[in-house]
């Protein structure tokens, strides 16, 4: 019969259209803004640097948290050359003890940053990870979309806020490598007792 | 599925008055080229493709390459009768300045068509014997080479919050705006901290 | 293995040179209409123009001009590492980024010689092959929806490309632009939780494939419209260089799944769908069978997959600098042959960064497919040939 293709095609278009009254399968839509999906926890969207309110520095605000230490493997490793990176002429101690330096100027202009995450892959000190913060527009064009650093530190409860099980994982490598490094000093220490000891005797 | 050298045995015994050379590869790719010289190009491609034991019917990829004292176009062949690839042939300009013709392999494969005019826009190859050699990416009236390396880009550089190296340096010359005035997020340090 | 099998016939044809249509002579000789369809055309699959001729409704002649999203990337390449060009390659073929991803790392790979693990050789296989499947899903919607169908089918297939997508968010962070291929392996390992989600996904995927089907293919409108039109002689596909479900529906059987066996797919049990007509019902068909195909590797991927590294332990990601050579490397994407050229002279950069695009080469027998038609069937036939610009120009 001709038109017998139609028809079954049809049917199928009744079947998702009345079917999407009665199950979710097919009406796959939500209502945003106001009913959001929560993102997955990998998501990304945008870097931001990590500062922890418990740090050797001595204060808990972001400046002498920040976990940064203007290695600039980031800025160079960036593809669209989104980073800028000022090192400061003095150093504060890290997380470990170590003084290292600390950016004195880390912009990221957003409006060229493609996601891509590979300033995270690269950073050996765990200090930039990404965001899932994605509702960011502005009115100002120029200076709106270049984020500093004061607008990219955020804490570490934060990013265990949005990446759980990356953020435990993260710590619990801090924690490895801080008792490492303790029990390297605790060696030395015992190693120069020693010697005096030797010496002396 | 014959090695490079019996490729050009092959070639040489066929087409009389070929000037073939072979461009070893050195990387673990093992994917070595045989340079033709232009004169005898269409007459070697003619053979590679009609050749019952090479049947090289297929052109997969034709690029152009700059070299610091001439251009180059390199073409991959494959067949897709005998499943067989790739045969690699390449042909040298005499410099980049004015001797940049090279023959047109078009004719024999019709897959160098947009290949080669991308070539001849991106680069400046003029391929004789091409049937519609014209811009293919760029627009009709540009008047450069844009992926030689000695292409420089128009000036477009006045706004660069995070310039490097190169970019900087192009940058720097628009850090002061007509009026005088410093354009925000181009002046020295200033934390908004 | 069994393969369908085509007439061998036509590829005993000698294969032909410069072949253009005999010119189809205009009723009223120097009054040819000259339409600019593009580049704000809403079938146009992205900024692409097309310079027709026409004489009352019948192409006479047909001129693709393309170049409004050329971006640069191959010399852009040639200015940072090789680690940096891998987002980029996302950027090429937006519509299917981990087949860009992986073509890239095949020819790194080769170029430096680099070994791959076999979990991460699977990871490849299942998400290349799910990204086959919603690329064709969602070229034939475009298709259909350029034949007037107002999207319904395209909206369908959208619905199974988000649950795909959902997976590639799950798995590495970003629904499209994913930046997952290393030259040596993945980035990330998936967690037995993924691949389950991911079997249950795979697992409605043929259901929808039957749905899909029954929507569309004993339409009449669709068959009327479509058999018969912009037909592909298989000499002519060959030797311009056409490759992927255009070949394959004008009878070649070239899949470089088959041919070159990159990868794992030696492993796996699929067959090849030819086509007898290559006209645009062939095509529509040969990529409605090559989702079920898809599928097939997909429930035998899942099933093989072993625990394991996903990377090779030696390989350099940051610094990378392979020794001077060059290298060709590529694979089936869902639109034909991609293929990436490198030429290194040893320092961090590519010399030379070539991306062999399908798009842009199938795009080299549109006129021929066209003279003679209607305008209407051209942008049917140009929905066929399942372009996408980012691919075209680079």
């Amino acid at each position: 019969m001709l038109g017998e293709g139609i028809i079954k095609g049809m049917v199928e278009t009744a079947k998702n259209f009345f079917g999407s009254y009665f199950s979710a399968e097919r009406l796959t839509t939500v209502e945003y803004p106001e009913q959001r999906i929560a993102p997955y926890e990998a998501a990304r969207v945008f870097p931001f640097l990590v500062f922890d309110s418990k740090n050797h520095a001595g204060g808990t605000d972001w400046e002498s948290g920040l976990r940064c230490v203007a290695c600039q493997i980031c800025e160079k490793e960036c593809p669209p050359k989104c980073i800028f990176i000022e090192k400061s002429k003095d150093k504060k101690p890290d997380a470990l003890g170590r003084l290292q330096f600390y950016p004195a100027r880390f912009d990221i202009d957003i409006s060229v940053c493609m996601s891509c995450q590979i300033c995270v892959e690269v950073c050996p000190f765990e200090a930039i990870k990404m965001d899932t913060e994605f509702e960011l527009s502005t009115e100002d064009r120029f200076g709106g979309l270049l984020l500093d650093r004061k607008q990219l530190a955020k804490s570490n409860q934060y990013y265990h806020q949005i990446h759980p099980a990356e953020a435990t994982g993260v710590d619990a490598k801090l924690a490895a490598e801080k008792i490492k490094a303790h029990a390297k000093v605790k060696i030395t220490d015992e190693a120069k007792t020693a010697a005096i000891a030797g010496a002396g005797a | 599925m014959k090695t490079v050298e019996e490729i050009k045995a092959m070639i040489e015994a066929a087409v009389p008055g070929a000037v073939v050379e072979i461009v070893p590869n050195p990387s673990p790719s093992g994917q070595h080229s045989l340079r033709l010289a232009p004169e005898c190009a269409l007459a070697v491609a003619k053979f590679l493709r009609d050749d019952a034991e090479l049947r090289l019917d297929f052109l997969s990829n034709v690029t152009g390459v700059d070299w610091p004292d001439s251009l180059e176009a390199v073409y991959h062949l494959y067949s897709v009768e005998k499943k067989h690839g790739p045969v690699v042939i390449r042909m040298k300009t005499v410099n980049r300045t004015d001797q940049v013709e090279l023959p047109s392999l078009t004719p024999i494969w019709r897959s160098a068509e947009f290949q080669e005019r991308e070539i001849f826009d991106l680069y400046g190859i003029i391929f004789t014997g091409h049937p519609d050699l014209r811009r293919l990416l760029m627009w009709e009236g540009f008047k450069d080479h844009p992926m030689r390396r000695d292409y420089r880009e128009p000036d477009d550089y006045e706004y660069e919050p995070t310039a490097h190296d190169d970019v900087l340096k192009r940058a720097q010359a628009h850090q002061v705006s007509a009026t005088g005035q410093p354009i925000p997020g181009q002046e020295g340090t200033e934390d908004a901290a | 293995m069994s393969e369908m099998q085509s007439h061998s016939a036509i590829l005993a044809d000698k294969p032909q040179g410069w072949n253009r249509p005999a010119a189809i002579e205009p009723q009223n000789e120097g009054e040819l209409l000259e339409v600019s369809m593009g580049p704000h055309h809403p079938s146009t699959h992205g900024v692409f123009r097309m310079d027709v001729a026409l004489d009352g409704e019948r192409v006479i002649r047909l001129k693709p001009v393309f170049g409004y999203l050329h971006r640069n990337h191959e010399k852009l390449a040639e200015g940072q590492s090789y680690l940096a060009s891998m987002p980029y390659t996302d950027r090429l073929d937006y519509i299917c980024p981990i087949t860009n991803n992986w073509a890239y790392a095949l020819a790194v790979e080769k170029l430096i010689g680099q070994e791959v693990p076999e979990r991460a050789e699977y990871l490849r296989v299942i998400l290349g092959e799910l990204t086959r499947y919603q690329n064709h899903a969602s070229s034939i919607g475009f298709l259909i929806q350029e034949m007037g169908a107002s999207g319904t089918p395209l909206m369908y297939a959208f619905r199974e490309r988000e649950k795909i997508l959902d997976l590639f968010e799950e798995l590495t962070g970003a629904r499209m632009m994913v930046n997952y291929m290393r030259f040596g392996g993945c980035r990330v390992d998936a967690s037995p939780g993924w691949l389950d989600r991911t079997r249950k996904v795979v697992a409605g995927l043929s259901g929808f494939a039957d749905e899909f089907d029954q929507l569309l293919k004993s339409n009449e409108i669709l068959m009327a419209r479509t058999q018969g039109v912009g037909v592909l002689r298989p000499e002519l596909a060959v030797n311009a260089g056409v490759t992927g479900p255009m070949l394959r529906a004008s009878g070649v059987n070239y899949d470089i799944r088959k041919v070159d066996g990159y990868g794992i797919y030696n492993r796996f049990n699929f067959r090849v769908p030819l086509g007898d007509h290559g006209d645009v019902y062939d095509r529509y068909m040969i990529r409605m069978l090559e989702m079920r195909e898809s599928i097939e590797i997909l429930n035998q991927a899942l099933r093989e997959i072993q625990p394991g590294p996903v990377m090779d332990p030696k390989a350099k990601i940051r610094g990378l600098r392979p020794k001077p050579g060059e290298a060709y490397g590529r694979i089936e994407a869902p639109k034909g042959e991609l293929g990436f050229y490198l030429i290194s002279d040893g320092g961090p950069n590519p010399y030379r960064y070539r991306v062999r695009p399908p798009s842009l080469i199938n795009l080299t027998v549109l006129e021929d497919m066209c003279l003679g038609v209607n305008v209407a069937d051209v942008v049917l036939i140009f929905g066929s040939v399942d372009i996408v610009l980012g691919e075209v120009d680079r």
